[in-house]
């Protein structure tokens, strides 16, 4: 009786260990697979790009392709500054300080992707001084904030720092 | 039986009366199986691994790979570099290849030893000679794809064959190559047809299991058996377990290429990027078309060395009627079994000439060994059918064998029960 | 019935095995056989070796040899060189990478990047082409495993260098080769003595300098060579463990079914 209920438990450890060293195997064999989708070291490689913007004047902005997407890239003349920073937080649907949207007042760098349905907004146009998306009609003002339209958040600001007065790094 | 299977659950019911999965899990789990099938029978489950793993790993290849000729050779070297574990997946996949032949070949002469393919395996085996015609189709487009100088090379001699063909073969090469060279309309429809084919395998391994299902698995005794009897054993957990234990060992030597020799089976001149005006000085198929490779070159003649190697192939499928002996395995059939013998050291005597230049001694050899080929099908199987005096076959599994090498499972069996 | 079976399969190795072999070694000479660091299945790359590998490359091969799919960043990866990312990114720089177009529509040059492909010293075959008398310097990013015999061939090129015997004709621009297929090159001996001072001091000899781009050449060819071979081992002895607690388990389990004989 006792001899038959140790060789039951010596065959089901037997068995049990078998399973669970081989879902081990199952598990490890499983992610190569899942992280190949993962960006790969050529795009992680293009990550981060560099833009020169000692030829940008006052009041005008450039577009540059970053990861595949748009960066506006915008120097803002003084009273855009003073706009984009009176405004009262309570009227923003997506509620967000100027000063905490950029790293120097002057320069405005954030993602140029409509946060509706992805659209490029155009720049100055719109009711608030800022950008007009066309596809759904959002309008964004001087610091990039969604004013009035069907967009929910205001533009991303993506990483980014100077390397020097000349040159921003994004990414 | 399994047709009697009952849910357990009421969702169980509710499903199966509607798609009968239930039931054809329980009958595959139930599916009563010779006890005495030794590792030659594991190869079927090991193919079925190896197909799995070859699509698995070619889908994901596809997400990275870039179907033209300017780009094929680098977006293979941004898998092995840049993609994640891009490496692995291609190298399991190139040797996957290799391994998935030699389980096939394994898998041909166990049915050749066993007579798996008589009578009435017959369709059984028919299918599975048309998934092996598709794995060759498959394989040498595959190869094309990375666009090195063998992929191209290999490419321009196999579709020139078909200009031997009288009248047509001009346009039909032409058609082939969809231009008036291989090149890219070359690759992209080879891309195509490669990601097309296994799936037109996996639909004739279903039909190919379906029909084994039928009238059960033959055995190495050979004789038919009852099922379910005391000579069978559920598939689930006897013959699933088996399966595993084999296909485990076959991971073994399938890492051991992957890992640490993964191009000693391929050609180094593939790493050398196509080139329309440099022909390599020995172009060679992969290792497991060379006997094929062999048989063609044998003939002087370029429409009979293709008319040749396509026969070599279909007279594969005529076998279950060239060889009509009663008794189906070779453990019982003396003389048939010296010419098995034979055949083997035959095929590998015309892959080990296919990789040598097609002069000299090794043409004699191929000239030899292809005749051979076609004797062994054509005259020695169908007189050892009428002449052959075969030993006595015992009347089932669990009895002892009167004659002829026993096997030694069962003659501890018979020993346990005198 | 075992005994059949395993003469079977050792005879199927035998002959597969010796077709195989006998298929790659059609060359009637011996190459050159060197140890290796990466040889075999521990085989690791030397990281100084590489370096020095790599500093041959750019100051000897550079000048005909393109190696683009190869990118600066690769030399700071994992499994190779190894060189820091400041390093990496000085070594980039040294380069004039073509980029563009611009606003104007204009290709302009700039100071190399980390994620650039090496450059090449052409900018198309046929331009490398005329400018090696009609010979091709083939890119060398998968060089080793294009050769038969691998690193040791590259090895054996590069050191295999002599007058030639007797009566063999040699054109102009076409040198003697004890191992190249039919012993001409159309390449001049690249190496010597001291034709690099190498940064760590290490001696340079003509052997040291040829080992040493011969490694850096392995690695181009095979940059995941570490991570597999570590990999392979994990891999193998955990199928070993696995396949005998699954024999184990069959053979318990068949058990019930050989006793009820």
């Amino acid at each position: 009786m006792n001899k038959s209920g140790k060789k039951n438990n010596r065959r089901s450890f037997l068995f049990t260990a078998s399973y669970t060293l081989g879902a081990v195997g199952i598990g490890a064999t499983v992610w190569p697979f899942i992280h190949q989708m993962n960006p790969d070291s050529s795009v992680k490689a293009l990550a981060t790009t560099e833009v020169d913007v000692s030829q940008i004047q006052p009041g005008k902005s450039i577009t540059v392709l970053w990861r595949g997407k748009p960066v506006f890239i915008k120097r803002r003349t003084q009273e855009e500054i003073a706009e984009a920073q009176s405004v009262n937080l309570k009227e923003l649907k997506h509620p967000e300080k100027d000063e905490d949207r950029v790293k120097k007042s002057e320069w405005l760098v954030m993602l140029g992707i409509c946060t509706h349905l992805g659209c490029v907004p155009l720049a100055d146009k719109g009711e608030y001084n800022g950008w007009f998306c066309p596809c759904h009609g959002s309008h964004y003002d001087t610091s990039g904030r969604i004013r009035k339209g069907p967009a929910p958040v205001n533009m991303e600001i993506p990483k980014y720092k100077f390397i020097d007065d000349n040159t921003i790094m994004i990414g | 039986m399994s047709e009697s299977y009952k849910p357990t659950t009421k969702f169980g019911k509710w499903f199966n009366d509607r798609l009968p999965l239930l039931t054809l899990s329980a009958h595959l789990r139930e599916y009563p199986t010779p006890k005495n099938l030794n590792y030659w029978w594991t190869f079927g489950g090991i193919l079925t691994f190896c197909l799995i793993s070859q699509i698995i790993t070619g889908v994901v290849l596809g997400m990275h790979y870039v179907a033209h000729a300017d780009m094929a050779f680098s977006s293979i070297e941004h898998i092995m570099r840049d993609v994640n574990y891009g490496w692995l997946i291609r190298y399991i996949h190139s040797n996957g290849a290799s391994m998935f032949f030699l389980a096939v070949y394994i898998h041909i002469f166990r049915s050749l030893f066993y007579g798996s393919y008589k009578s009435p395996r017959e369709i059984i085996w028919i299918l599975g000679m048309l998934i092996y015609l598709l794995m060759m189709a498959t394989a040498f487009m595959g190869y094309v794809l990375p666009w090195g100088q063998m992929s191209f090379w290999g490419a321009t001699v196999i579709t020139n064959l078909f200009s031997a063909i009288p009248l047509v073969g001009d346009s039909i090469v032409t058609w082939l190559w969809g231009g008036y060279a291989v090149d890219n309309p070359t690759l992209t429809r080879f891309f195509s047809l490669h990601y097309l084919f296994p799936f037109l395998i996996l639909g004739l391994v279903i039909l190919h299991i379906w029909a084994l299902h039928v009238p059960g698995n033959n055995n190495p005794v050979g004789i038919d058996i009852k099922k379910p009897s005391k000579d069978t054993v559920p598939f689930h957990p006897y013959i699933t377990i088996k399966d595993l234990f084999a296909l485990l060992v076959f991971l073994i030597i399938f890492s051991g290429f992957i890992f640490f020799a993964p191009n000693i089976l391929g050609h180094s001149d593939n790493y050398i990027e196509a080139n329309p005006l440099v022909t390599p000085k020995h172009i060679v198929p992969e290792w497991y078309l060379l006997p094929f490779y062999a048989i063609l070159r044998s003939v002087p003649d370029k429409l009979g060395g293709v008319i040749l190697l396509f026969a070599s192939i279909f007279i594969l499928m005529a076998l279950p009627w060239l060889d009509s002996a009663k008794v189906r395995s070779a453990i019982f059939r003396p003389i048939y079994k010296k010419f098995f013998w034979l055949l083997i050291i035959d095929v590998l005597a015309l892959g080990y000439v296919g990789a040598m230049p097609a002069e000299g001694v090794y043409l004699l050899v191929a000239r030899v060994a292809t005749i051979y080929y076609f004797a062994h099908f054509l005259i020695i199987l169908p007189v050892l059918s009428r002449i052959e005096k075969t030993d006595p076959v015992p009347l089932s599994i669990s009895e002892p064998v009167f004659s002829g090498m026993p096997k030694t499972e069962m003659m501890r069996s018979y020993k346990n029960n005198v | 019935m075992f005994k059949y079976n395993f003469r079977i399969f050792f005879v199927s190795f035998v002959i597969f095995s010796f077709s195989m072999v006998a298929s790659q070694t059609e060359e009637k000479i011996e190459l050159i056989k060197i140890d290796w660091s990466f040889k075999g299945i521990t085989g690791k790359f030397d990281r100084a070796s590489l370096q020095r590998g790599y500093q041959v490359y750019t100051e000897v091969c550079a000048s005909c040899h393109s190696m683009n799919l190869l990118s600066y960043r690769n030399l700071g990866e994992e499994g190779g060189p190894e060189f820091s990312v400041d390093q990496v990114k000085a070594i980039a720089a040294n380069f004039e990478v073509t980029d563009g177009p611009n606003n104007d529509g204009e290709m302009f040059t700039r100071p190399g990047r980390p994620s650039d492909k090496f450059v090449s010293p052409y900018p198309n075959v046929q331009a490398a082409m005329a400018a090696n008398g009609g010979a091709y310097p083939p890119d060398m990013s998968v060089l080793v495993k294009a050769r038969k015999g691998g690193a040791n061939y590259i090895y054996s090129v590069l050191m295999g260098y002599e007058d030639p015997p007797q009566d063999f004709q040699l054109s102009d621009g076409v040198y003697y080769n004890k191992y190249m297929d039919g012993n001409k090159i159309k390449m001049s001996k690249p190496i010597a003595d001291d034709i690099v001072s190498y940064a760590d001091g290490t001696k340079a000899t003509e052997s040291q300098i040829a080992k040493d781009v011969t490694t850096f050449l392995a690695w181009s060819s095979e940059p995941h060579l570490e991570k597999r071979h570590k990999m392979g081992m994990k891999v193998v002895i955990y199928l070993i463990i696995l396949t005998l607690l699954v024999y184990l388990s069959m053979k318990r389990l068949w058990s019930r079914i050989d006793s009820k004989e």
